[in-house]
């Protein structure tokens, strides 16, 4: 029950942050996320925010333009990770005031700076802003 | 200098056309091999930045990992937060690089800034591979005990990573993780939990260990339970839903097969559930998890029914979500309490014909294993109904599983081919051959509805013409019964009256024989039912006769072979000719089953030895099986009173073995029997029909004499059979796996029958150099998937001049047997003239399959 990967993708299908937590070749990344997001892309509202594909399940999140795809294997409670990733949307808000498609674009590490503090090796961490931000605004304030 | 990163974002949004980014990525990536090269220090951050941005958009960038590398030995905190995001993002456990970067994981793991040992650990649990899991697991143990809350969570799932590496380590971590678990800090708890959960399912000894935890589980869950407001973890008025998830999940492992555990469990299960909000998200998250808790461990009936209402109250909601997880849900319930699943029968099926894909797929799996005796006939009406309006890429798949649905529950023969023929109709391009057979034998093995089938398939071919399965069948049927088409033979109650001629059905027949667009095989048997055909009606004979004899010149061997072959045994074997084309006995179904195991058998034996095409012999077992029973229909008949298995039991008489004690060489002859009569084998391509026929009708000679004697017959299939049945067992090229200076290492392969991942291989060490190898050792290494062992080999000294030789036998298993093929390391050691040699090399031609 581990997240295998996490993509950012925009209305265009273009990959705006893409963390893998098990090894694939770039070939497979490619094939995989177009495939994936053509099949997200392509739900209506009322359709349920799963989608199971080869031996993965996606569960998928829009904000506005942006899509939050989250991949996991079978036995991953799928609304607990509809759940994380509005948490994640929420501390990205903290931090940048309202994210946009360009924060995470510009801030690409920023933006995997709080990842790697909220999960790690497909297992969540920690879901407290306040502690996932803690080493980023120190590190911004010395730099 | 380069562009600064934002100028390379802002150029990659610029760009119109693919082409055009690369173009921009092409320009960026030299520069910053440039700059690499160079060993720009400053602008090194940066640089790693853009590598990661262009990693994100599918661009190569291995050129970049050895930046990372510098970057984490920096000593400011930014460069190194930098080049440990780069290393988790470029590089990944496969790259020998990575051992490069042990050392300075090592040294920031005893840092003294919390957040740089934090930093080393989350790499470390992202990435690492099993040689740096081994070299470092002391120093991750060591943090597991820290002090320090934001280090011990980080350790605990970099643990995770580390026992799954090298599982041998479980020991080590069991003690620190149990009182990770005694935490305050929520970090800590679900990472020691996840840890806890991690442990358990791999280790037996663990999960015991975690079973004596379970009143520390329930009193992290009943803290998160009644605690107030708590705002650093609070989901919309829960209390951190993902930590009460993961201790949910952690109990269902704990409490499953063990009812002591579940009683301490009970009660927080049953706050749980009643208490949850179940109004937002995070609420139902948490239900959704304690339900499947309290139906995986062994819970009293009460908690039971208030799980299956929570269910039912999902299952009920509006939000397509919500109904997603209860059907989910319910696929794992159906095997504890399948009553309380089949009480939502009707909205399950209401399900299957949803909008959305995902719920549909869930719905359908429920409903496939809800369906038992009972509820067969409306769940399977349900199922066709939506068959008809499914989508193309859903069928095969539903199709697939009402057949099975079928074969396991039908009530009756009756029902069965009614619904058969119903699913044909609809979409038989997805029925396998597999159900086919399993129709054909049932049919056989009903005289009193074989009437009442014929026409039934007759009636629906009229309907639909394209769908493969169905014409098949059809086919056959009327091969073997198409006279009671006319005589109205078996009439059920209620049937609809039939008018068909002789004339009729040899039009349907040749309808498909005419169409080019079809499979070959369908159109053999067209052939062959219009063959049976000839004995059984009257008018319509001479126009069959001429029909078969049109195909003799056809361009399709196998319609060719059969045309020819039939208008023989039309204009010269007249007297034999009735019980020749007499109707298939009823196929004995156990002894299908057999038959099945022993093709399969067969099937890989061909792949092995001959052309991939010979497959298709195992591909089509119905054609190759009718064929068969038909042939020795002959020599069954001339018997006095054949029970019902004679078939099997002639087979095996002509072959002069009974099948049990020497099962292998049944197979075998079997198989050549197959090859000179089934459609489309690889030998057939290449023989000429007319060699093909002689033995045939030599064949067909033998029991239309007076006094047949089973002996007699033996002896033509024997020396059929005698002759090509040791070519039939798998044989392998030898290879030499080994040569230099004089040695030389041959390799001879052999596979027992019973095994075949085991693979026996005689080793023969030749010299031909001048002098004698003396102290002569051979060692062989295999990757992971395989598993190797020497026999001791027959001497240690290969005499020169290739005077003698030395032999030695490996055996060696491959568990990817048909993935992989064999590969293997040597090294040899002997010496020559006094000195030592020692070779090393590696054998990769093995020939495939092994």
């Amino acid at each position: 029950m581990t997240i295998r990967f996490l993509l950012l993708v925009n209305k265009q299908g273009q990959t705006r942050l893409a963390q893998y937590y098990e090894y694939m070749s770039l070939e497979e990344r490619r094939a995989l996320e177009g495939e994936i997001v053509r099949k997200c892309l392509a739900r209506s509202d009322q359709q349920c925010s799963f989608v199971e594909h080869r031996n993965y399940k996606v569960i998928y999140r829009r904000y506005a333009s942006l899509f939050f795809l989250v991949g996991v294997d079978g036995d991953e409670n799928e609304l607990g990770i509809l759940e994380f990733i509005h948490c994640v949307v929420e501390t990205m808000d903290r931090y940048f005031g309202n994210v946009c498609e360009l924060d995470i674009m510009f801030h690409l590490e920023k933006a995997h700076f709080m990842l790697d503090e909220m999960v790690m090796n497909g297992c969540i961490v920690e879901t407290n802003k306040a502690n996932v931000l803690q080493p980023i605004q120190l590190m911004d304030k010395a730099g | 200098m380069g562009t600064r990163l934002r100028d390379m974002i802002r150029a990659v949004r610029a760009c119109k056309t693919a082409a055009e980014e690369r173009a921009v990525i092409a320009k960026e990536c030299a520069a910053l091999r440039n700059a690499f090269k160079d060993e720009e220090g400053d602008t090194r951050h940066r640089n790693v930045a853009k590598l990661m941005f262009i990693h994100m958009l599918g661009y190569p960038t291995h050129f970049g990992q050895m930046e990372c590398l510098k970057l984490i030995a920096a000593p400011s905190f930014p460069e190194k937060r930098i080049g440990y995001l780069g290393l988790m993002i470029l590089l990944d456990e496969r790259q020998e690089v990575l051992m490069l970067v042990t050392n300075s994981i090592k040294n920031d793991l005893n840092h003294a800034n919390q957040f740089i040992v934090g930093l080393a650990l989350c790499a470390l649990g992202n990435i690492c591979s099993a040689e740096m899991a081994r070299d470092l697991a002391p120093e991750v143990e060591k943090l597991l005990s820290s002090s320090n809350s934001y280090i011990k969570k980080k350790a605990a799932l970099c643990s995770i990573r580390i026992i799954r590496k090298v599982p041998e380590l479980i020991e080590y971590v069991l003690g620190p993780a149990t009182g990770l678990l005694n935490d305050k800090h929520h970090g800590v708890l679900i990472a020691g939990v996840s840890l806890a959960t991690e442990l358990a399912q791999t280790n037996a000894e663990a999960l015991e260990h975690f079973r004596k935890q379970t009143p520390t589980l329930v009193r992290i869950l009943k803290n998160l339970v009644i605690s107030g407001y708590a705002p650093e973890y609070d989901v919309g008025g829960i209390t951190d839903p993902f930590l009460q998830v993961r201790v949910l999940r952690l109990l269902r492992l704990v409490g499953k097969g063990d009812t002591e555990a579940s009683d301490i469990m009970s009660d927080i299960l049953a706050q749980v559930a009643t208490n949850t909000e179940s109004a937002k998200n995070s609420g139902n998250a948490i239900l959704y998890e304690c339900v499947m808790t309290i139906m995986g461990v062994e819970s009293i009936g009460g908690l039971r029914v208030l799980a299956i209402n929570i269910l039912g109250r999902f299952l009920a909601n509006r939000d397509n979500n919500i109904r997603y997880v209860a059907l989910n849900t319910l696929v794992n319930v159906v095997a504890v309490d399948t009553q309380a699943v089949q009480r939502h029968r009707a909205t399950i099926v209401e399900c299957v014909k949803d909008s959305d894909v995902s719920i549909r797929r869930r719905a359908l799996e429920l409903v496939y294993a809800l369906v038992n005796e009972n509820n067969i006939k409306t769940l399977t009406k349900e199922l066709l109904d939506y068959l008809k309006v499914a989508d193309p890429e859903f069928k095969p798949d539903l199709t697939a599983k009402i057949c099975s649905l079928v074969h396991k529950y039908a009530p009756t023969k009756l029902w069965h081919i009614d619904t058969m023929i119903r699913v044909m109709s609809e979409a038989g391009s997805f029925v396998k051959d597999d159900w086919v057979r399993v129709l054909i034998v049932l049919i056989s093995n009903a005289p009193e509805l074989q009437g009442y089938t014929v026409r039934s398939f007759y009636r629906a071919f009229q309907d639909t013409k394209d769908q493969e399965s169905l014409t098949v069948t059809a086919v056959w049927c009327l091969g073997e019964y198409g006279e009671m088409l006319m005589n109205h033979a078996n009439e059920l109650e209620g049937e609809e009256p039939l008018t068909v001629t002789e004339q009729d059905v040899v039009d349907v027949l040749e309808s498909v024989l005419k169409d080019s667009r079809s499979n070959p095989v369908v159109r053999g048997f067209a052939l062959t039912s219009l063959l049976k055909l000839t004995s059984r009606y009257s008018t319509a004979s001479e126009r069959i006769k001429a029909l078969i004899g049109s195909y003799r010149g056809s361009l399709v061997v196998e319609l060719q072979q059969r045309a020819i072959e039939y208008g023989k045994i039309l204009d010269k074997h007249a007297n034999i000719k009735p019980q020749l084309l007499e109707r298939m006995p009823a196929v004995d179904e156990a002894h299908l089953k057999r038959r099945t195991a022993a093709d399969e058998t067969l099937v890989t034996a061909d792949k092995e030895t001959k052309s991939p095409k010979a497959v298709a012999n195992g591909n089509k077992p119905v054609a190759a099986a009718a064929n068969l029973m038909d042939l020795l229909d002959l020599s069954v008949d001339d018997t006095p009173a054949p029970p019902p298995a004679a078939a099997a039991s002639a087979l095996a008489d002509l072959l002069g073995s009974p099948p049990r004690s020497t099962p292998a060489p049944q197979p075998a002859g079997a198989n050549m029997l197959l090859d000179l009569l089934a459609p489309s084998t690889a030998p057939q391509a290449t023989t000429p029909p007319a060699q093909v026929q002689d033995p045939l009708a030599a064949l067909m000679g033998g029991p239309a004499a007076p006094a047949p004697q089973p002996p007699a017959a033996m002896d033509p299939f024997g020396d059929l059979l005698g002759g090509a049945a040791p070519t039939a067992g798998p044989t392998f090229p030898s290879i030499v796996a080994f040569e230099k200076d004089g040695l030389r290492v041959h390799f001879d392969f052999s596979k027992p029958a019973a095994n075949s991942q085991q693979t026996t291989i005689k080793a023969t060490y030749t010299n031909s150099g001048p002098s004698p190898f003396t102290d002569f050792v051979f060692q062989a290494a295999v990757p992971k998937f395989m598993t190797l062992s020497l026999e001791p080999a027959s001497g240690s000294v290969v005499p020169a001049g290739q005077a003698g030789s030395v032999t030695q036998t490996i055996n060696v298993t491959n568990s990817l047997q048909g993935q992989k093929n064999l590969v293997m390391r040597l090294r040899i050691s002997y010496k020559v003239n006094g000195s030592e040699v020692l070779e090393q090399g590696q054998v990769s031609n093995f020939p495939a399959q092994l």
